[in-house]
């Protein structure tokens, strides 16, 4: 088996890629479903009913895309200068500790400042932790070679622990009787709702509105440009003049401050507190919603749609036929990797010979 | 006074055989999944699939056993899966040339997830993890220490020479070396660079699955969520640590079990004053630190993650 | 006539549009050595590499010792003892020597390798042919020469009769190159036979028994050696009658634009080494060299991508700057070596590349902001100006040839930011800027380079080819190990003191030159 370049990129190919893509996933998942002995029409119908059937199910799934859609695009944004962040998970628990010791109550009461004041603070500091976390690594790689990947998932690790440290220590919720949890934030600080009686938030605006900015930014800006050659071609890139170390620095720190308003917006949008299991893996799986969205930002906005759809449906499914919730894990995984493959195809034919 | 307390408790700690016992307990998943990594990265293919991996060799080998299966071939069947996800990602990342980032953590992602829901399927309301009756100690062994280690220790101790062997000694290990080095210059010389990444990727990912049987049928005796704990990156991390030789790998794998068996002590004696997730932080710590100690000499195979299309230049 | 050893029978590739090989036959004869001759891009390459398996042959058939050779096989072309001696050394820098040549030899599936007998072997070979080497020593501690022997080695350690070179002599200096056409005498007495791949015609009368033309795919002609002549084979070559190269000397040399005194590199794979030179308005300083010597170190500091670490570079009286957009504010035009890797950003589209090193600038952008209108716009007039032929300003540049990706980096830096300014650059760092090129392509760079010095730039050429050096250099200096020897009149310079100079005798060049004259007359007694 060998691959062979395409001449030009095949039309058909390129249509078929999301179609085969899906349907292959679809395949893979519906085996899973008839080893747990439910029904795949049923399943299937259930899951798109959970996840997008009603104002109730999407509204769901828009809450959930929020965090998804941040995660995403601090994937895409670093991806795209080739800084393989794989830390998103970490930045997302810093920049919601952040947000909870800037805007939490500790001891009955917040920090006397006023609201709006707080709330930027707030975010800015989240936007922080995230940024400078994401920082230590992106130097290490830029300075001394030292693989990315590695250090930002054990980081990860390192991150969850210090969470779990500060949620016993000096951020627990003295009323949460022995729960792990941190105070809770001052209640003017929450996002309001965007739907009455759904959790869907402002933060969602928040979300698609970076969506867009990162979009601008990558597009028409000079640092934009900057950070789309130097993942191009860092070489071809210094020699055209764009400033490498700075570049990689401006990447990590909008990386890392994406993942980290992730975590703030999730407290201040839905949860009000921080707790240990806040994100169930959301910037791993922001990462496939990069890799959905082909590193588009706008892209961004529709994958991680998609993704939350999946992830809640496949809850509202499990609960209804008895397939296990981890069914939602397995479809997303599998999807990535047949994008991958599909896009593959797209520019290349094998030859079996 | 305190210091001299925590200096004698220390010491105390060394001197006890159990502690030794613990150390090459530890290192046995790291020795077997850095030995799988080191294979995949000689052939110049990054393998972050490894995570994943080892979940699903816990998984599969423990449901093998827990189905009746004799142990060993439990063993046996954490090394098929961690082949087959290792099949997986050669097609990927050498049949389609894709990112070797992307497609290992892919392979991390559907791995871990298949298992979570094969365990689910299978036991569906269970509130305790069912057990099985892991591998015993090799009380017929006559060396203190390693007598009391699972079988399992033993194999991984004695890879380390083989792979050794099979790298520096055998046709086949300097044509897997030389295709991590010049992919072309392997082709040219008429062997095929496919083939042999795909080889190693698949005999390295079966080594990952071992690693992560050891887990169920040796350390403990049953399947948990997040058991495998960010161990497949810490080979990742230690083989750059080892500059992918396998007696260096070993040395890593037990300097670095020590201090997390050090660890663990001092978070149970008397003494601890600090947090126990401080301690818990340290091995992820050490991991890096150990990246950056060698980040400067590192002699990275030349070829590794760099994808090879034959007939292109 | 004796059965060829060698024959290919109607070979034919295809490439998306392009037909790189267009039903070619050819024969090889024991004993000979047969040049295959074309420009860059004349298919050349693609032959060989379906004649030795790297390649399918979409139709025809390939012979070996009268058996049917099977196709897309490198394991069979090795076994009917063809081996290949790439142009760019397919060598694994971190392995010895003999890990290098024995890799492959053996069975995959033997347990253990044959060391000893292995070593014995490749010693034995290395002394039938002449080829002395170290078998322990590290590949990448090896000099280029040497690893062209090992590469050669490679081959005959194999078993190869019939051997291919391709290009054998690009990174070797004169002298080496003298060296490595006397082994091949040697192989070709004792029965061998050579395929000598190269685009250069007096080197091809110089080694071969016989020669095969290929141009655009096809092949044009065959011929003895001994009966045809350099031009007959440019005309074939080319398919037109070729103009011998001509000099056009600078008229107006100026004040000196850009001095480098005492200029050393931090201590690299290649680096300066206090190398002093100065360039005038005006003129075409070339240095010629075998690369790796420093000329890398020597353009990368003058485009602003490697600093010096002692020394100083002036430009127009002040010390150069550190970054490449204020470089090219102030007028340097780069052109850097390798054009696909270095030169373009070959995912972005052709006018995003066209204005990438004076993005900084006002022209183009404001308060951070891309200025598109203005940067198309500026794209558009350099893809005009210089006759970029490709896709569009919209294209990624990875779609463009190497001549027209050439067209645009010279446009870039040629051209100026603002509309109706006329101003010229002040200085010019081309290095290779017609490697790999068509003729065409080559005439055109060059001619725009001329154009460029008559307008009153200072230029600096570095080129491996010494041809491209002697024709355009106004001065020449030689560059070894990160030196450079005095910057002398390109008509001062004899070929022999070049070389002499490539290899590292520039200062002794003047004692040295008569007996190096000597020994080369005695070479081509012995070969003819």
């Amino acid at each position: 088996m060998r691959l062979e370049k395409r001449a030009q990129n095949s039309a058909i190919a390129l249509a078929l890629a999301p179609v085969g893509a899906l349907a292959f996933t679809l395949l893979v998942s519906a085996l899973l479903v008839l080893w747990a002995g439910a029904p795949v029409g049923q399943a299937y119908g259930l899951l798109l009913k959970g996840g997008f059937g009603s104002v109730f199910a999407l509204s769901e799934t828009l809450t959930r895309a929020i965090p998804l859609t941040l995660t995403g695009l601090a994937a895409t944004v670093a991806f795209k200068a080739r800084l393989f962040n794989i830390g998103a998970e970490g930045q997302l628990y810093v920049g919601a500790l952040a947000a909870v010791a800037v805007g939490g109550l500790h001891g009955g009461s917040g920090l006397a400042l006023p609201t709006p004041l707080l709330f930027v603070l707030m975010m800015t500091a989240a936007a922080l932790a995230g940024a400078l976390l994401l920082l230590g690594p992106a130097l290490m790689k830029a300075r001394l070679g030292v693989d990315e990947v590695v250090t930002t998932l054990l980081l990860n690790f390192i991150v969850l622990l210090f969470v779990s440290l500060m949620l016993d220590g000096p951020m627990k919720d003295p009323g949460a009787m022995g729960w792990p949890q941190s105070v809770a934030l001052q209640d003017e600080l929450t996002l309001s709702k965007l739907i009455a009686q759904t959790r869907v938030h402002t933060g969602l605006l928040w979300a698609w509105t970076l969506a867009v900015i990162v979009w601008a930014l990558m597009r028409f800006s000079v640092q934009g440009f900057n950070i789309r050659a130097l993942g191009a071609n860092s070489r071809a890139a210094k020699f055209a003049g764009v400033p490498v170390t700075r570049t990689v620095v401006l990447v990590a720190m909008l990386s890392g401050a994406l993942a980290g308003l992730a975590g703030a917006i999730e407290v201040a949008g839905r949860t009000g507190y921080l707790t240990l299991d806040m994100s169930p893996g959301y910037g791993y799986t922001g990462i496939v919603i990069a890799m959905l969205a082909v590193l588009h930002p706008l892209g961004v906005v529709f994958a991680s749609v998609f993704v939350a759809g999946v992830l809640v449906g496949a809850d509202s499914m499990s609960r209804a036929v008895g397939v296990p919730t981890y069914i939602a894990d397995v479809i997303v995984a599998a999807s990535l990797i047949s994008v991958l493959v599909a896009t593959s195809l797209t520019q290349y034919r094998i030859r079996w010979k | 006074m305190n210091a001299d307390l925590f200096a004698n408790e220390f010491f105390a700690i060394l001197a006890n055989p159990e502690f030794w016992v613990a150390v090459l307990r530890i290192a046995t998943p790291l020795i077997l999944g850095t030995l799988g990594v080191l294979l995949c990265e000689r052939a110049g293919v990054l393998n972050l699939g490894i995570e994943g991996i080892m979940v699903a060799g816990a998984f599969t080998g423990w449901l093998a056993v827990h189905g009746g299966a004799p142990l060993w071939a439990g063993v046996l069947v954490a090394a098929v899966t961690g082949a087959l996800l290792g099949l997986l990602h050669a097609l990927l990342t050498v049949g389609l040339a894709l990112s070797q980032h992307v497609s290992g953590l892919g392979i991390t992602m559907l791995a871990s997830a298949l298992s979570y829901y094969g365990y689910r399927v299978s036991f569906p309301k269970v509130s305790t993890p069912p057990t099985i009756t892991p591998f015993a100690e090799m009380d017929w062994l006559n060396v203190p220490i390693l007598a009391q280690q699972s079988p399992l220790t033993l194999l991984a101790l004695l890879l380390v020479p083989l792979i050794a062997y099979v790298l520096y000694r055998t046709p086949v290990g300097l044509a897997l070396r030389m295709v991590g080095e010049n992919p072309q210059a392997a082709e040219g010389q008429g062997v095929s660079v496919a083939a042999l990444r795909s080889g190693a990727i698949v005999a390295g990912s079966a080594l990952m699955g071992v690693a992560g049987s050891f887990l169920t049928l040796s350390a403990f005796n049953a399947f948990f969520f997040n058991m495998v704990n960010g161990r497949g990156w810490i080979c990742i991390a230690l083989v750059v640590f080892a500059s992918w030789r396998p007696g260096k790998a070993l040395a890593g794998a037990l300097l670095f079990a020590l201090f997390d068996a050090l660890q663990l002590r001092l978070q149970q004696s008397g003494s601890a004053v600090l947090p126990y997730q401080l301690y818990l932080m340290l091995p992820y710590l050490l991991s890096i630190v150990a990246l950056i100690l060698v980040a400067r000499q590192a002699s990275y195979p030349q070829a590794l993650m760099k994808p090879y299309r034959k007939g292109e230049r | 006539m004796p059965a060829p050893v060698l024959k290919l029978s109607h070979i034919t590739k295809r490439f998306g549009s392009l037909t790189a090989n267009d039903d070619i036959s050819l024969e090889l004869y024991a004993g000979e050595v047969l040049a295959l001759l074309g420009e860059n891009g004349a298919g050349k390459s693609t032959l060989v590499s379906i004649l030795f398996g790297h390649y399918t042959a979409d139709a025809g058939h390939i012979e070996a010792f009268a058996k049917p050779l099977p196709a897309g096989d490198p394991k069979a072309a090795l076994a009917a003892g063809i081996g290949m001696v790439h142009q760019h050394f397919t060598l694994a820098d971190n392995l010895s020597v003999l890990d290098n040549v024995m890799m492959g030899s053996e069975s995959l599936w033997q347990p253990f390798t044959r060391r000893g007998k292995a070593r014995a072997k490749l010693l034995d070979v290395a002394k039938r042919f002449g080829l002395s080497v170290d078998a322990n020593a590290r590949v990448g501690t090896l000099s280029v020469g040497e690893r062209q022997r090992v590469e050669i080695l490679k081959a005959l350690y194999r078993g190869a009769r019939i051997l291919i070179l391709d290009e054998p002599t690009a990174v070797l200096t004169p002298q080496e190159s003298e060296a490595l056409f006397a082994v091949l005498s040697q192989m070709v007495a004792q029965g061998l036979s050579i395929i000598f791949i190269s685009h250069k015609l007096g080197e091809v009368l110089r080694v071969s028994q016989r020669v095969a033309v290929l141009r655009a795919g096809e092949l044009v002609a065959q011929a003895r050696a001994s009966e045809t002549t350099q031009s007959q084979l440019a005309q074939w070559m080319v398919g037109r009658a070729l103009n011998p190269a001509q000099r056009h000397p600078a008229q107006n040399v100026g004040e000196a634009v850009c001095v480098l005194d005492q200029v050393s590199t931090a201590p690299a794979r290649e680096r300066l080494n206090e190398a002093s030179l100065t360039l005038h308005r005006g003129e075409i300083v070339a240095i010629a060299g075998v690369s790796g010597n420093g000329q890398g170190a020597l353009a990368q500091l003058l485009c602003g991508t490697r600093p010096a670490s002692a020394g100083t570079v002036t430009l127009m009286g002040r010390a150069l700057p550190q970054k490449p957009a204020q470089l090219v504010a102030l007028g340097v035009a780069r052109i850097p070596e390798d054009r696909h890797e270095v030169g373009v950003i070959g995912d972005l589209p052709l006018w995003e590349n066209a204005v990438a090193e004076r993005l900084q600038s006002r022209t183009f952008s404001r308060f951070g902001w891309v200025r598109r209108r203005a940067a198309y716009a500026y794209a558009q007039r350099v893809i005009e100006a210089f006759d970029v032929r490709g896709a569009g300003a919209d294209a990624p540049a990875r779609s463009l040839s190497g001549g027209n990706m050439q067209k645009l980096i010279l446009g870039r830096a040629l051209v100026h930011p603002q509309r109706d300014a006329t101003a010229t650059p002040k200085l010019i760092v081309a290095h290779q800027p017609t490697w790999g090129l068509d003729i065409g392509a080559v005439d055109y760079v060059q001619r725009q380079l001329i154009a460029a010095r008559d307008a009153g730039a200072a230029v600096l050429l570095i080129s491996d080819d010494l041809d491209e050096v002697l024709t355009l250099g106004d001065r020449v200096a030689v560059i070894h190990d990160g030196q450079l020897t005095p910057a002398r009149p390109a008509l001062a310079w004899s070929r022999e003191a070049i070389g002499l100079a490539m290899a590292g005798a520039g200062k002794a060049i003047g004692q040295a030159m008569a007996g190096a004259g000597a020994g080369i007359d005695e070479n081509e007694r012995a070969s003819a």
